[in-house]
C-alpha cells in the first residue's frame, strides 16, 4: 500500500541538520578563541618584551650636575627586534621636555609608574603604536627630578604571528566541522535505528495480525508502544463486538419473524373469513420481505466487516457455484424455473474469502430466479480467460428497464420494474464490495431477447 | 685636530656643483645619458661612482630608454638629505648602516615587493624597505715593507700587543676612520664596542701612537701605499681588495677574535620622484644577473650566506632596531666623547 501522504521532513535530516549546524557554531567558536587566546597571548609577549626593553632603559638613566644623562643600551632595542621587523620610537622626557628621541611620540594619559611599565595603544605618523611606559625619579643638583622613558613599537610582527596562527585555528576548525559532521550522520543512524526498526516491525504485520507489539524499545518509543498496543486491543475488541453484534441481530430479528409467520400461518388455515385471509397473507409476505432485508442487511454487514476482515484462501470456484446452484433447485422448481450450468470440470483456483464468495453468489442466483418469468430458465456459466474467471448468470424476464448497472449497486436502490418482486435493494451491492474486495468487477445488463445478464469477473490466482 | 692631509684630500674630492641646489655636500655627480625617454633614474649613494659604473651601464643595458644621475655624497651627508632636506632620488645607496635603519624606521622609505618569486635572506634586509646588496668584511691593513720582522697581528690583543711592545714603528704610522666624520667609521668603532671590550683597549694603546684619522679607506689605503702609513684599522674590505698590491707587500687581515661585516644598503626614498625606476634598479641589483656583476665587476662582494657561514670570525652587523641606539643624539655624543679621551691624548690637544 504505497500513499502520497505529504510528509514531513524526516527526523533523520533534521538532526543532521541541527548537529551540523551545531558542529558549524563550534568550529567557528574554536577559530575564534583560538585566534583570541593567540592574540592575547602574542600581545602579551610582546609587552613584556617592550617593557624589559623600556625599563632597561630607565635602569640606565643617571642624574648628575649637569642635568639627566641617559646611556641608551644596544640590548633595549636589539630585543625588540626579537619578535619581527617592527619600527621602534622612543622618547625621554623630563616633565614635558623632550630630552632625546621623538618629541611628537604620545606621552601616557596619567602618570607613569616607576614600578611596572604602562602599555598603551596610540596612533603615530602613519603607523599604530603599542607604547610603554615608565618613570624613573633622579637627582639633579640635589633636587629629585622624575623622568618618564617611552618606548613604542608597530606591530607587524605580532600581526604575522597572530595571522600563521589564525590559519592554523581555521584549517584546525575546518578538519573538526568535518570530523564532527561525518560524526553526526553515524549518530543520526544510531539513533534513528530503534524507530526504524520498530516501523519495520509494524509494518511487516499482516492484516489480521492484532497481537500486541512485544518489542524492546527505547525508553522514549514506550509510550508510543503502549499506546499503539492499546489501540490494537481496542481494534481487536471492537471486530470481535461487531462480529457478535451481527450474530446476534440476525438471531434476534429472524427467530421472532420466523415465530410471527408461523403463527400468521397457522391462522390463516384456522379461519375461513375470506378478509381476514387477506390480511394474514399481507402480513406473511410483509414478514417474507422483513426477514428477507433483515437477511441482506446482515448480509450486507458481513460483507463489510468481511472485506476488513476477510481470510482469504485458494477456492475452486467451479465447486462453489455448483453448491451454490443445487441449493436454489428447490427454490426454482417452485417457480418451475430450470437452471442450466456450464461449468468446467477441472477446479477453477480463486484466492478469495469463501463467505464473501458465496454471499455474492447466492445472491445473484437469487436475484435471476426472483426477477425470471415462470416457466424459463436460468443460465449459469463459468467461463476462463485472460487471467480472469467470469461467471455469467442470466435469466429471462422483465430485465433492467433502462436502469444502469452502476445505480443498481447502491445501497437501496431497485429498479423501477420490480413492482411485486419482495427485495431489499442491497443484493446487486453485496456482489458489486465483492467483486471489488476480491480484485475484481461486476456488471449486469440487458439480455437480448429479455431479461437480464449478470457477470461477475475474478482474478484467477 | 684634523690631520692637514686629510683636508687636503677632501677638499680635492669634495666638487660642489652649482646646478644642484642642494644644501648638502656632494662629492661627485655624475649623468649616465640615456636615449631619455624613460626618464631620469637619480640614486644618491656613498659608493664611489667608479666602483658603480659597471652595474649602472649593465642596468642601462637593459633599460637604455633611461638616464641615470648618480650622485656620490658621504653617508652623513645621504642621510641628512634624506632626512632633513627631503631631496628626491628614487634609490639611497649607503654603507652607514645604522642612518639606513633610521631612514627606514621612521617612515623615510618605501616598501619594494621584487618580482614574483623574490627571496631575500631575512638577515639581509629589513622589512621591505631595506635591503643589503653587498657584504663586505671590515678589515685591517699591513704594510709587509713598514712592519718590518714583526709579526703579522691575528687578533686585537696581537695587535694590542704590538703597538706596546714597538711604539716607535707605529707612532704616527696608523690610521683608522674618525668617528666624529665618517659615518662608516662611527659604525664601525660602534660595533666594535658592542662585540667586544677589547675595543677600548685599543683605543688607548692606538690613541698614544698619534694615529691618523681619516673619512674614507681610500684615503688610508693610498696612505698605506705611499708608506706614511704601517697599519690601517677598520678598511672597507672591498676597497683594499681592489687597490692594494700583494706583490707590494700590502696584507690584508680579518682579525680572527672577530671581523664585522659591513652590509651595504639600498632604500627607496618616500619622497622619490621615479619611485617605480628606483624599484627596477633595485630589482636588479639583487636580481642573480646583478649580483654576479656586483660581484665580479665592482668588486663589491654580493650577498652569500654561506660565505659568512665559511668564516665563523665574520660578525655580520645585523639589521634591526639596535642600530637606532647609535643615531640617538645624545648616545651618539656620548660614544665620541669616550672615544675622544681614549683616542685623542693629551699631547695631541693643539
Amino acid at each position: 500500500m504505497s500513499s502520497a501522504r505529504a510528509t514531513s521532513p524526516s527526523i533523520r535530516q533534521r538532526l543532521v541538520l541541527q548537529l551540523v549546524v551545531v558542529a558549524a557554531l563550534l568550529s567557528g567558536l574554536l577559530y575564534l578563541s583560538v585566534r583570541t587566546v593567540a592574540d592575547a597571548a602574542v600581545e602579551t609577549t610582546q609587552d613584556s618584551i617592550l617593557g624589559a626593553a623600556t625599563t632597561t632603559i630607565a635602569d640606565e638613566l643617571r642624574g648628575g650636575e649637569d642635568g639627566i644623562e641617559v646611556d641608551i643600551p644596544y640590548t633595549a632595542f636589539s630585543m625588540l627586534g626579537a619578535i619581527g621587523q617592527d619600527r621602534v620610537f622612543y622618547r625621554i622626557m623630563v616633565g614635558n621636555q623632550t630630552v632625546t628621541g621623538y618629541d611628537d611620540l604620545p606621552a601616557p594619559d596619567g602618570t607613569a609608574s616607576g614600578l611596572e611599565p604602562r602599555y598603551y595603544s596610540r596612533p603615530f605618523r602613519d603607523v599604530d603604536l603599542r607604547i610603554a611606559a615608565v618613570s624613573r625619579t633622579v637627582l639633579v643638583q640635589g633636587r629629585a627630578v622624575e623622568a618618564v622613558i617611552i618606548v613604542g613599537q608597530t606591530r607587524q610582527g605580532q600581526a604575522a604571528i597572530v595571522a600563521n596562527m589564525a590559519n592554523r585555528a581555521a584549517a584546525l576548525g575546518l578538519g573538526f566541522f568535518v570530523v564532527a559532521t561525518l560524526l553526526s550522520i553515524l549518530t543520526a543512524g544510531t539513533v534513528l535505528r530503534p524507530i526504524n526498526r520498530l516501523a519495520e516491525a509494524v509494518g511487516r504485520r499482516g492484516p489480521q495480525d492484532l497481537r500486541p507489539i512485544h518489542r524492546d524499545a527505547p525508553r522514549e518509543l514506550a509510550p508510543f508502544v503502549t499506546a499503539l498496543n492499546g489501540f490494537i486491543t481496542r481494534l481487536g475488541g471492537a471486530l470481535s463486538r461487531t462480529e457478535t453484534f451481527i450474530a446476534e441481530a440476525a438471531h434476534h430479528i429472524r427467530t421472532p419473524l420466523a415465530t410471527v409467520r408461523a403463527q400468521a400461518e397457522i391462522a390463516l388455515r384456522q379461519t375461513n373469513d375470506d378478509a381476514t385471509r387477506t390480511a394474514l397473507r399481507s402480513v406473511v409476505r410483509a414478514v417474507d420481505a422483513s426477514a428477507r432485508s433483515a437477511g441482506q442487511l446482515l448480509d450486507h454487514a458481513t460483507v463489510v466487516y468481511r472485506t476488513d476482515q476477510r481470510t482469504d484462501e485458494r477456492l475452486d470456484l467451479g465447486a462453489l457455484t455448483r453448491d451454490i446452484a443445487r441449493a436454489f433447485e428447490p427454490t426454482a422448481d417452485l417457480r418451475e424455473i430450470v437452471i442450466a450450468l456450464d461449468v468446467p470440470v477441472d477446479p477453477v483456483q480463486v484466492t478469495g474469502d469463501r463467505l464473501l464468495l458465496e454471499s455474492a453468489l447466492r445472491n445473484l442466483v437469487d436475484n435471476a430466479i426472483k426477477y425470471a418469468d415462470p416457466e424459463t430458465q436460468v443460465d449459469i456459466a463459468l467461463k476462463l480467460g485472460d487471467g480472469r474467471a467470469e461467471i455469467l448468470v442470466c435469466d429471462r424476464g422483465r430485465g433492467l428497464s433502462g436502469v444502469q448497472a452502476q445505480a443498481l449497486t447502491k445501497r437501496f436502490q431497485r429498479g423501477e420494474n420490480v413492482g411485486d418482486v419482495v427485495g431489499s435493494g442491497l443484493g446487486l451491492t453485496i456482489v458489486n464490495e465483492v467483486a471489488q474486495a476480491a480484485g475484481g468487477s461486476f456488471d449486469i445488463v440487458n439480455r437480448k431477447g429479455g431479461g437480464a445478464c449478470a457477470t461477475l469477473q475474478l482474478p484467477l490466482s | 685636530m684634523r690631520n692637514p692631509a686629510i683636508t687636503a684630500v677632501l677638499s680635492g674630492l669634495l666638487i660642489c656643483w652649482a646646478a644642484m641646489v642642494a644644501a648638502f655636500e656632494i662629492e661627485e655627480d655624475t649623468l649616465f645619458a640615456g636615449t631619455g625617454t624613460g626618464g631620469e633614474l637619480r640614486i644618491l649613494s656613498t659608493t664611489d661612482t667608479g666602483i658603480f659604473a659597471p652595474l649602472l651601464r649593465a642596468f642601462q643595458a637593459t633599460r637604455p630608454d633611461v638616464s641615470i644621475r648618480y650622485t656620490v655624497a658621504s653617508s652623513q651627508e645621504v642621510y641628512r638629505a634624506l632626512y632633513d632636506e627631503g631631496a628626491g632620488y628614487d634609490l639611497a645607496i649607503s654603507s652607514a648602516m645604522d642612518l639606513q635603519m633610521k631612514l627606514a624606521n621612521d617612515g623615510f622609505a618605501q616598501p619594494f615587493r621584487g618580482a614574483a618569486g623574490f627571496d631575500w635572506p631575512a638577515w639581509a634586509h629589513w622589512q621591505d624597505r631595506l635591503f643589503a646588496f653587498a657584504q663586505e668584511p671590515v678589515v685591517l691593513i699591513v704594510s709587509r715593507a713598514g712592519l718590518g720582522d714583526l709579526p703579522l697581528p691575528r687578533t686585537r690583543q696581537d695587535l694590542i700587543s704590538l703597538m706596546r711592545d714597538y711604539p716607535d714603528v707605529f707612532t704616527g704610522r696608523i690610521g683608522t676612520y674618525d668617528p666624529t666624520l665618517s659615518g662608516a667609521g662611527y659604525l664601525f668603532a660602534t660595533q666594535d664596542a658592542r662585540q667586544s671590550d677589547t675595543f677600548w683597549r685599543l683605543a688607548e694603546v692606538m690613541g698614544g701612537m698619534h694615529p691618523r684619522l681619516y673619512s674614507a679607506s681610500g684615503a688610508m689605503i693610498a696612505d698605506l701605499q705611499a708608506g706614511e702609513l704601517v697599519m690601517a684599522y677598520n678598511v672597507l674590505g672591498s676597497y683594499a681588495e681592489a687597490r692594494l698590491d700583494a706583490d707590494a707587500g700590502d696584507v690584508i687581515v680579518a682579525l680572527e677574535d672577530f671581523t664585522l661585516t659591513l652590509l651595504r644598503t639600498a632604500l627607496i626614498p618616500q619622497q622619490a620622484p621615479s619611485p617605480e625606476l628606483g624599484a627596477a634598479f633595485l630589482g636588479f641589483m639583487l636580481s642573480p644577473a646583478g649580483q654576479q656583476i656586483i660581484e665580479t665587476q665592482t668588486g663589491l662582494p654580493a650577498i652569500d650566506e654561506s660565505a659568512l657561514a665559511a668564516g665563523p670570525h665574520l660578525r655580520p652587523i645585523r639589521l634591526g632596531p639596535g642600530l637606532l641606539v647609535f643615531v640617538d643624539p645624545l648616545k651618539r655624543e656620548r660614544f665620541l666623547e669616550e672615544w675622544r679621551a681614549a683616542v685623542q691624548q693629551p699631547s695631541d690637544q693643539p
